[in-house]
């Protein structure tokens, strides 16, 4: 077949791809990454005297200090979005107990144990659930730290509790973040590919996300008809 | 006293010791020797000679060069309800009454404590914004201060204060520019009665000590006793109160200390997070030299439908 592209969900699809993230996703998702690693290192750079200097680097202390709170509201909206978009998708289903009882296997590259996985398989859901909960933890406290001036004196004792809930939800986002990169960047290859344009090989979809490939042979979102996937 | 008082001791938020530090025991463990000899400075306010006439107040805002502010009236015979950013030292009064029912009217000199552990200081993340003398003052530079108020979250006293329009936080400075050129506190300076000294914490504790006693044996103050609390491992400025059991009633705390979870969250977390996040790209990177990229191919697809 000649390389007709088909657009679906704002998405240029060529032969044999399917729609993995639509256009909206992915613009929520990139708000979210980016504003994340912002955060992130400016966070760390107040975080311990050996990463001050990321701060010089960022423009100076005073004005990370100035922007980790703003860019801490833009990232929380987007987490919002995300979650709009996504809460369902995120539901964790018996598909994703079975699967997560064999991400040993899916670690080692054993795929042919590994239980079938839906539209996000069972560590993708730990892994949005685990920033989800946490992004609340750092917007709360946050919150809290952005004017600690106008915290009465009598609560001043809870301004300890804040900063150190403030940190550990940060660092448990660091562990995520850093898993997520990994997967996203160097182990499932395709995946970083697929949140940046939004397509993935019809192959790459059977592969990894096989219950989802199935459900959208009904869908839209492939760039042939379904009828005809049969032929590979 | 020589400039050798302004050497610093601790920095916050910096790695690694001190540059040229002094003799004392480093960050790193490791016990250095300085060239000059250091001594601990330190303020005594003896609460039961205070008059409340006030004059440290202004003698600390002429020294510092602030305007002296529209006093508010709350009741209460003090200036304004508590320090400001540019309103160091106040003269904190309670009216209270004594177990025979004689009333007492209390004063009490607020200012920064100096804690020889300092909560500031211990909190903040910016470079060089707070610095501890070997003298025992504990500085705000305020060039480096990046406005995140941690020092206001570690401190027991409540007593930096936030600038909103600098982004800065002040507090008093235990007059480090006099005291470096061998002068006594500007509010020392000013004190007619007599209630407020100065000199090295070893002298002044014996000085306070001394008066409470003789406050115990000659009057009716029978607990009158030194404040120099331990939990911040002593202050630079003590107080003789006349009831050592209650340094509530000079809205004191009891037993201040830098608070529990500041100490958690910049001893044991910081390092545990540091190891966590190394051991954690050091595992990612063994894991991708062991099992390498996920493969997607036909035969394991293959596979796969054939559960």
């Amino acid at each position: 077949m000649s390389s007709n592209i088909v657009v679906r969900h704002g998405t240029d699809l060529r032969e044999n791809e399917v729609v993995r993230y639509t256009f909206k996703e992915r613009i929520c998702h990139w708000i979210s990454g980016l504003s994340y690693v912002y955060l992130m290192a400016t966070g760390l750079a107040l975080f311990t005297p050996y990463l001050y200097w990321i701060a010089y680097v960022l423009g100076g202390g005073p004005t990370i200090r100035f922007w980790h709170p703003i860019v801490g509201f833009l990232f929380f909206a987007s987490v919002l979005w995300m979650h709009n978009l996504w809460h369902n998708d995120m539901k964790v289903t018996d598909e994703d107990r079975k699967w997560s009882k064999t991400m040993p296997e899916y670690v080692t590259n054993q795929d042919h144990k590994v239980a079938p996985a839906g539209r996000f398989n069972g560590g993708q859901k730990q892994f949005y659930w685990a920033m989800f909960w946490a992004s609340v933890g750092l917007i709360v406290t946050g919150l809290v730290m952005w004017f600690p001036e106008l915290m009465p004196r009598a609560l001043h004792w809870v301004l300890p509790i804040v900063v150190f809930v403030h940190v550990v939800s940060a660092l448990v986002t660091i562990a995520a973040f850093m898993i997520h990169i990994y997967m996203g960047l160097f182990f499932v290859k395709g995946g970083a590919e697929g949140m940046l344009w939004g397509r993935v090989s019809t192959q790459w979809a059977k592969s990894h996300h096989r219950l989802w490939y199935e459900k959208l042979l009904k869908e839209d979102r492939g760039s042939i008809a379904p009828g005809s996937k049969g032929a590979d | 006293m020589s400039n050798g008082t302004l050497e610093i001791k601790a920095i916050s938020g910096h790695r690694g010791g001190v540059p040229g530090g002094g003799n004392y025991q480093q960050a790193d463990g490791l016990q250095h020797e300085g060239a000059s000899r250091s001594y601990d400075v330190c303020k005594l306010v003896d609460t039961t000679t205070c008059i409340g006439c006030k004059a440290c107040e202004v003698a600390c805002l002429e020294w510092n060069g602030y305007e002296f502010r529209e006093t508010m009236f709350a009741n209460t015979y003090q200036t304004m309800p508590d320090t400001a950013w540019n309103f160091w030292n106040l003269i904190r009064f309670k009216e209270d009454e004594a177990e025979d029912g004689t009333p007492q009217w209390l004063m009490r000199k607020d200012q920064c404590m100096h804690c020889a552990e300092p909560g500031c200081l211990i909190a903040c993340p910016a470079d060089g914004a707070i610095v501890q003398y070997t003298n025992g003052i504990v500085d705000f530079n305020q060039e480096n201060c990046i406005g995140c108020q941690y020092c206001v979250t570690g401190c027991p006293f409540n007593i930096p204060k936030f600038n909103e329009e600098t982004k800065k936080v002040y507090k008093c400075t235990l007059c480090s520019d006099r005291v470096g050129a061998g002068l006594e506190p500007a509010c020392i300076k000013s004190c007619p009665t007599g209630c407020l000294h100065f000199g090295s914490k070893e002298d002044m504790k014996f000085e306070a000590e001394k008066r409470a006693t003789q406050l115990r044996a000659n009057t009716s103050y029978k607990n009158a006793g030194v404040y120099d609390p331990e939990g911040v491992d002593g202050t630079h400025v003590i107080y003789v109160l006349h009831d050592i059991n209650a340094p509530e009633k000079y809205s004191l705390p009891r037993n201040p200390t830098v608070p529990f979870f500041v100490k958690m969250w910049k001893g044991p977390l910081k390092w545990i997070g540091g190891i966590a996040m190394g051991l954690g790209v050091a595992t990612l990177f063994g894991h991708y030299l062991r099992f390498g990229p996920k493969p997607v191919e036909e035969e394991m697809n293959q596979g796969g439908k054939a559960r």
